[in-house]
């Protein structure tokens, strides 16, 4: 029923610029000299049927259930609610729903299968209604938007107002979105810090959260500090960013600078394929093969390595950011005029020095949007960490140590039983909500360093 | 009275892949005097100034044949460093082109990568030299830290004439130099051709008949990748010996 809702709409969407559209024809061979082209009298009304018509449904829909929901409870021999919970109602209303399913369990009573027959009843008059509703909105905007059609009506104009509120409309998706998020996070840290004090958090140099969920588990007592996680977080980040910017930075100056145009057609797809791969395929390439490769080197020189090590982990995290570094180096190279190159290189310097004094200079702030994108998908990269890094939480500057990252730990908290009154679950809101601070904090530094120091070509 | 050329080029061919773009030019280059190169566009005459300093070997596919000296010395001999050749012979774009740099920065670049300065003191004697040469300093003496590409168009030019001449060149191509300039910056930079003529052997490559009138003392006129009449500038302008010159400089072709 509801998709008729959809079809019907969009029939009558079509209909209506078809008749616009011939009617705005007819007009312009019968000599008058239109304002705007017949297609966009034909966009009106689609458009004009479309927009209120999808309004229509989208609310309806989001307001039927809870409607229908509550007519069915108001109908309900008062005795069955008398004195009820709202987790026993809530549990009434889904036995009624399951009924209505033809789910029967046992013999319900009498009112319990009138309830059910009520609520399937009202179903069908909902949807219904709603498509009749459909039906009278289509059919007198189609007539509203014939009766505008005229010689003079701006429907260039309207079409482009109202794909103008479409496109405001998207934006403000995105930006809701995101204060939707950062609005969960903070409520969730704002419970978490009323149980654990902000101080013993963000100063605790000790991170064992797993604490009793239940009365009867055996587990640790509990500390909260964030500290060695998110310095686990740092040491791994810049193990790869380290290793992905002078790798992506040079491969792009080769690529853009040196190499033949047959070796960089060939050479440029390859090393954006690194992009391509998984971020698991990357976690069990660091555990299977880059972790006992490194071991077993090291054992060479005597030197002991934990199995699992954050060299490891932020080593081939470079590996994986090398693409993001080298073809955001690469576009900006590109983008340095061959003015300057050729004046460089008009004055005696190397094709070397021409790179490293002017070209890569001018292309500093691209350069600096691939590192700030690698910092932000390093800090919060989870998967290969969560293969190649460890669990336990050590305050540790050691690359062959084992360290813990902030999004290792939203995971393992989140794993399992998980109970959103006890400060075990709710730390992982804290985390990530520290994690988008760090991440924004990067962000807004970078973009003023780079603002200041850039060297402006025209 | 017959003085040593600077620069002499013979029989110069040049391919850009298939296509040919210059056809057997030879050109002696005389020392502290103004060569003008005319032609309509497309003549191969930036093509052949670009030959000068080698500049085409940073075209993909582009092949230099014939011969071509600098005080004697064959500047396509494989024992000649480019690198080095180009601080000999220094070049001025048609398009201003300063670096991203200040201003300072800017002349210094050359002066710093040939290891021309001995110190710092050494260097801002060079810059300042160099920027009283092109005529700039008066103007920028107080902003010598302010970016290159904050001055006017002229000023930019300039700026790119100091550029060239702090890595002490003994020639200065200049390809088309004031093509992007209003009428005062062009009178401006003509004037200063006139005064680094002391100095260095410059060869201007230009649009404008009149600026080859004014500043020059020799003229080339290119038509269709050839040389077609090379001599005094004087002569080019009044008697000129082949009927296409004299068509281009009345203005019927081009």
């Amino acid at each position: 029923m509801t998709l008729a809702a959809f079809l019907l709409l969009f029939l009558a969407s079509l209909a209506g610029w078809v008749w616009n559209r011939r009617a705005a024809a007819a007009l312009w061979r019968g000599g008058a000299r239109l304002h705007s082209l017949p297609s966009y009298h034909g966009g009106t009304a689609a458009l004009a049927v479309a927009v209120p018509g999808l309004a229509l449904i989208f609310i309806w829909l989001s307001l039927q259930g809870a409607a229908i929901d509550w007519l069915v409870l108001a109908s309900l021999p008062d005795a069955a609610m008398a004195g009820q919970d709202p987790g026993a109602r809530a549990l009434l209303q889904s036995e009624i729903a399951s009924l209505a399913r033809g789910q029967v369990f046992g013999t319900p009573e009498p009112w319990k299968l009138e309830a059910a027959a009520r609520l399937t009843l009202l179903g069908q008059t909902s949807r219904a209604l709603l498509l009749g509703a459909v039906a009278l909105i289509s059919v007198a905007a189609i007539f509203l938007a014939r009766r505008r059609v005229a010689a003079a009506f701006r429907a260039r104009q309207n079409v482009e107002h109202i794909l103008l509120g479409l496109m405001i409309g998207c934006a403000l998706v995105a930006i809701f979105t995101t204060i939707g998020i950062v609005a969960s996070l903070a409520v969730e840290s704002a419970r978490f810090f009323s149980m654990v004090p902000m101080r013993e958090f963000l100063f605790g140099t000790a991170w064992e959260p797993q604490i009793p969920i239940r009365a009867d588990q055996v587990a640790g007592v509990g500390a909260f500090g964030w500290l060695p996680v998110i310095l686990g977080t740092i040491v791994i980040t810049v193990i790869a960013v380290g290793f992905a910017v002078p790798v992506g930075l040079f491969s792009a100056v080769y690529l853009n600078e040196f190499a033949s145009p047959r070796l960089r057609a060939v050479a440029k797809p390859l090393l954006e394929m690194l992009a391509g791969i998984p971020t698991v395929v990357y976690g069990f390439f660091a555990v299977l093969t880059v972790a006992p490769a490194l071991r077993s080197f090291a054992a060479g020189w005597g030197i002991d390595v934990a199995p699992n090590t954050a060299l490891v982990a932020g080593g081939v995290m470079g590996i994986m950011l090398i693409p993001f570094i080298a073809s955001f180096a690469d576009d900006a190279l590109s983008a340095v005029p061959r003015a300057l190159r050729d004046g460089s290189l008009a004055l005696g310097a190397t094709r070397a020095e021409t790179v490293t004094k002017v070209l890569i200079p001018a292309a500093i702030p691209g350069i600096a949007g691939g590192v700030l994108l690698a910092v932000s998908r390093a800090v919060g990269e989870t998967m290969i960490v969560v293969m190649a890094a460890g669990l336990i939480a050590r305050m540790t500057i050691n690359p062959l140590d084992s360290v813990t990252t902030v999004t290792v730990q939203i995971v393992t908290l989140l794993i399992g039983d998980t109970s959103f009154d006890n400060p075990k679950t709710l730390a992982a809101f804290a985390l990530g909500m520290m994690l988008f601070l760090v991440t924004l904090g990067i962000n807004v530094l970078a973009l003023r360093l780079v603002r200041k120091y850039r060297e402006i070509y025209d | 009275m017959q003085t040593p050329s600077k620069i002499s080029a013979q029989g110069v061919n040049v391919h850009y892949g298939t296509t040919q773009a210059l056809q057997d030019v030879s050109v002696e280059i005389a020392p502290a005097t103004v060569t003008a190169f005319i032609g309509p566009s497309g003549c191969g005459k930036s093509t052949f100034l670009r030959c000068l300093n080698r500049m085409n070997d940073t075209i993909v596919g582009c092949r230099v044949e014939g011969r071509i000296t600098l005080d004697g010395q064959d500047i396509y001999a494989p024992s000649v460093d480019p690198v080095q050749l180009r601080a000999q012979v220094g070049m001025v774009f048609q398009k201003p082109n300063p670096f991203p740099k200040s201003i300072y920065e800017n002349v210094a670049y050359g002066p710093r990568i040939h290891g021309l300065a001995r110190g710092r003191a050494d260097l801002d004697e060079i810059v300042e030299k160099s920027l009283r040469r092109a005529a700039l300093w008066g103007e920028v003496k107080d902003r010598l830290d302010a970016p290159g590409t904050g001055l006017s168009g002229g000023q930019q030019q300039r700026l790119c004439i100091a550029r060239a001449i702090a890595t002490a060149p003994e020639v200065l191509l200049m390809d088309e130099p004031c093509s992007a300039l209003d009428p005062i910056a062009t009178a401006q930079v003509e004037e200063l051709i006139d005064e680094l003529r002391a100095t260095f052997a410059v060869v201007i490559v230009t649009h404008s008949m009149q600026q080859a009138a004014r500043v020059s003392q020799k003229t080339a006129f290119f038509h269709l990748g050839s040389l077609v009449e090379f001599g005094e500038t004087g002569q080019i302008f009044t008697t000129p010996r082949d009927p296409r010159t004299e068509s281009y400089i009345t203005g019927r072709i081009g």
